[in-house]
């Protein structure tokens, strides 16, 4: 059986007697375990192996890139790499570069999902499903759980070779309920890079939102408009990500002058109580990492502090680009991709107003918890609770459905008039860009209170 | 593949290979030039079994290691789902054409001549636009093996081509950009270039919406953003047999407008969503969902059919993540009306155009509740428009819109691979604006 140690090395050795301004090469492999129910019924299980990896060479600002699953010739797959970068390449490659690195780095795995048997992953599911379905009202269920464990080995034309392993775990569940050709779900999603333990004791949870899914049914829809909306910590965290994470990814910005413009360091962005960092170098965390897809360590970096813009995520391309200093956010899903640059974890820091001082002046307001699901065009963006409640006169009133919240990124930054003490990081998400999702990430916050903010309604 | 499936029998009662085999080039343009070229080739080897009557499913990339899959499908069968269903013994299918040699003969400096061409056509309208633009071919073979003598080999071609275009003034951005694709090359950039630098000419101006309800034109685009995604669920056969479907316990009722026609087409010549079969080596055929406003039809894969007690309809798909069958849509495809775009444009005394609604797909989608921000979308006043709509949210329950639709356009576009619409009319959408 290939060994990939053995291929990573052959790479390494092929990589020295090229003539390109950079290259590297990734080689990989992963180990997956898929259940998944509908309904009462298990609907699947699955096991995967993946093995493969990829080339990528940068000439006069050009990249090519060639991946691939066949392990064989690969003397020539690396030659295509340099060609088809010399086809694109016609100004200066500009990158950081670094010293080399060769590093093996160990996961630390509180409870390898890997080693613990099929039966009693099935098992748990089992007893979450049961939970939902000894609900009054529930129409059907369904839960996706996974497991993966991933070896990944990196070098490139500075002589770097880093060994790499994660794992990694997710659950979804969510319930639908039924009632006189109505339908409405709730859902919660958890997950963890280096423990099961993390996604074993929801009992009380899933029958939470089993229950939360019955009683929307029968909760009336929101009034279209303007409302001050408190955000739980779950959404606050999608909103920081989704607002705010997308627009500190400098491929986004390193090559368009309006956008360095709208992206000036020290720009204000929001009150002097605002700060957001996103940091691989984090341990524990669902995005957190050594080194980067480009060898690159892991840095916590502040992208607003005291409201003001002070940093963004780098890859060695946009560092160099934009003479700053790289920050380790290149990030690919798998060896079929490149590594562009994506967020890790991403929150809010706490301030020190807590949920009571937060909702006691509002007459009219909205209490927003939990996610569906966010997206962004840069500026503007969406996002969508799972939970949500009025707020009358200072207290959580009655359940509304769950609503959608949109807004222009920049106005609502500045709309944030209150952060909470309660620090949240959710590790059920996974982001999507560039067609690579999902990627694992995490991202929190304390309880937030955003002014004027538009909420789609009847 | 007949080696596995040898091997597989033995230790199950049945049996089944599938693998596809992808070629990808794609070229890609950031900034108004080129930036990357790639190339990338995999293949995936996926196997089904039936053990002690359950199914067990396993895939791999390692095509040097062929025990661990099946050791693998073995392992997963102990727990897995009753199967239902036998593998089916199809091994000829009706011809649909989705193979062209040409595609693969198309060559870097005419894909990146095609990228180049639609940039420059977009920045000469306006230098201040910043383009990104890919240009994409695929080849992939498909090959389905099972141990009851079904067998089905395919080819596919996919050329794809598409621009995207930013505007920036201050904060105010605007993102506007075309895509199309096909079996065969396109080599022919004029509709995209024509699309996008209409929308850039209506975005010139800015227009204002108060917060009521309106008439509301949903184009092409702007339907497949918005309507298209709790309509497919709805009619997948296994959200009807959950009870989970609004129209599951409809079959034959009146539930829509009775404009409205809709067929799963998969049998359309040189349409990426085209095939001969499903994944499941099940005959693909073009089935009627809605009948001039009637529910007809549901999609079915093996094993949701026999528990549901119907047959197959050959909508057995695998998913990008290569999992297990599950029933999906082929390709959607609603029946063009009469009306034409500027005719519905005219009729209009004030009401909005939806190109793009951000975020539709994340509230209750099953009940078909939508709630989107318009990311690009347009104020009709007196039968003109009069400019860009922004901080304007559109929100609505598509069974109450489409029971009641004003006109459908009569200009019919594929949407992606797998969705062709026409522009519709509403006559009353809710709209919330600051």
């Amino acid at each position: 059986m290939t060994n990939i140690q053995v291929i990573a090395e052959q790479l390494a050795e092929i990589l020295k007697k090229q003539s390109a301004d950079y290259i590297e090469a990734h080689i990989e492999e992963n180990y997956t375990t898929n259940i998944s129910y509908r309904g009462k019924q298990l609907e699947s299980v699955g096991k995967s192996t993946s093995i493969g990896g990829n080339v990528r060479a940068l000439i006069k600002g050009g990249w090519g890139f060639v991946s691939f699953n066949d392990l064989d010739n690969l003397k020539q797959k690396v030659t295509l790499a340099v060609r088809q970068a010399r086809f694109v390449g016609k100004e200066k490659s500009q990158l950081i570069k670094r010293a080399p690195i060769v590093k093996t780095i160990k996961p630390r795995i509180k409870e390898d999902p890997q080693k613990i048997s099929l039966t009693d992953k099935k098992q748990l599911m089992d007893e979450y499903n049961e939970a939902i379905w000894s609900t009054k009202g529930i129409q059907t269920s369904v839960i996706g759980y996974g497991d993966s464990h991933k070896k990944s080995l990196f070098v490139n034309s500075e002589g770097s070779f880093i060994s790499q392993e994660r794992a990694d775990v997710t659950l979804r569940v969510a319930a639908v309920a039924a009632k006189d050709g109505q339908v409405q779900q709730a859902g919660i999603s958890a997950g963890s890079r280096d423990d099961f333990g993390a996604i074993r004791h929801l009992h009380k949870e899933v029958s939470e939102l089993a229950q939360r899914s019955v009683d929307i049914l029968s909760a009336p829809v929101i009034k279209g408009g303007e409302y001050t909306v408190v955000l739980d910590p779950i959404l606050a965290g999608v909103f920081v990500h989704e607002a705010f994470g997308h627009l500190s990814e400098s491929d986004f910005v390193y090559e368009n002058e309006q956008l360095r413009e709208i992206m000036t360091l020290g720009k204000t962005f929001g009150g002097p109580i605002l700060n957001v960092v996103d940091s691989a170098a984090t341990p524990g965390l669902r995005g957190s990492f050594k080194y980067d897809d480009e060898g690159i360590p892991a840095t916590k970096t502040y992208l607003i502090k005291e409201g003001k813009l002070v940093g963004r995520l780098h890859s060695r391309e946009t560092a160099a680009k934009m003479g700053e200093k790289p920050t380790g956010n290149a990030r690919a899903i798998n060896y079929r991709h490149p590594p562009i640059v994506r967020m890790t974890n991403t929150y809010i820091e706490p301030g020190n107003c807590t949920f009571n001082e937060m909702i006691a002046d509002i007459k009219e307001g909205v209490y927003a918890k939990n996610w569906y699901g966010g997206t962004t065009s840069m500026e503007m963006f969406t996002f969508s609770s799972g939970e949500t409640y009025m707020i009358r006169n200072g207290k959580v009133a009655e359940t509304v459905r769950p609503i959608v919240l949109t807004g222009n990124v920049f106005k609502t930054l500045m709309n944030i008039d209150a952060i909470g003490d309660d620090l949240d990081m959710n590790q059920g998400g996974g982001c999507g860009k560039g067609g690579q999702s999902p990627l694992p990430v995490s991202n929190g916050s304390p309880h937030i209170r955003i002014r004027h903010c538009l909420v789609g309604g009847k | 593949m007949e080696k596995i499936l040898a091997r597989a029998r033995k230790v199950a009662e049945e049996a089944e290979v599938y693998m596809a085999t992808i070629n990808e080039t794609p070229v890609q343009f950031e900034t108004n030039r080129l930036k990357h070229v790639q190339s990338k080739q995999s293949k995936v080897v996926s196997l089904r079994i039936i053990k002690k009557g359950k199914i067990g499913y396993a895939t791999t990339t390692r095509l040097d290691d062929y025990t661990t899959l099946i050791n693998d499908a073995v392992a997963t069968a102990e727990f897995g789902q009753k199967a239902e269903f036998h593998f089916p013994a199809y091994r000829r299918f009706p011809k649909v054409e989705i193979y062209d040699p040409e595609v693969e003969s198309i060559s870097l400096k005419q894909m990146t001549e095609l990228g180049q061409e639609m940039i420059d056509a977009v920045t000469n309208y306006s230098s201040e636009v910043i383009c990104e633009a890919g240009v994409n071919k695929i080849t992939c073979e498909i090959s389905i093996l099972n141990s009851r003598g079904g067998k089905a080999k395919f080819n596919e071609t996919v050329f794809g081509l598409g621009v995207e275009g930013q505007l920036i003034r201050g904060t105010d951005m605007l993102f506007v950009g075309d895509h199309t694709s096909s079996c065969h090359p396109v080599l022919d950039s004029k509709e995209i270039i024509r699309t996008v630098i209409n929308h850039l000419k209506m975005a010139k101006r800015q227009a204002t919406v108060t917060t009521k309800s309106m008439p509301v034109i949903f184009t092409p685009e702007g339907v497949a953003s918005a309507l298209i995604l709790p309509l497919m669920s709805a009619f997948n056969g296994k959200t009807v047999l959950e009870g989970a479907s609004p129209i599951g316990k409809k079959l034959g009722q009146q539930v829509f407008d009775n404009k409205l026609t809709i067929h799963d087409d998969p049998t359309i010549p040189y349409r990426p969503g085209s095939r001969p079969c499903d994944d499941e080596c099940v005959p693909c055929q073009r089935i009627k969902l809605i009948d001039k406003g009637v529910v007809s039809h549901f999609v079915y894969d093996l094993q949701t059919a026999a528990r549901a007690k119907t047959k197959s309809t050959g909508n057995g798909h695998r998913g990008i993540a290569g999992g297990l069958p599950a029933p999906s849509i082929n390709a959607f495809v609603m029946e063009g009306g009469t009306t034409s775009f500027n005719e519905m444009v005219r009729n209009t005394r004030e009401g909005l155009i939806i190109e793009q609604l951000m975020g539709a797909g994340q509230g209750n989608t099953l009940g078909g509740d939508f709630s989107g921000n318009v990311v690009l979308g347009f104020k009709i006043e007196k039968g003109d428009i009069v400019g860009r709509v922004k901080d304007t949210m559109v929100s609505g329950n598509i069974y109450h819109l489409l029971n009641q639709i004003t006109a459908i356009g009569s200009d019919c576009k594929w949407v992606g691979g797998a969705l062709c619409t026409p522009s519709l009319y509403f006559p009353s959408v809710s709209v919330a604006s600051r």
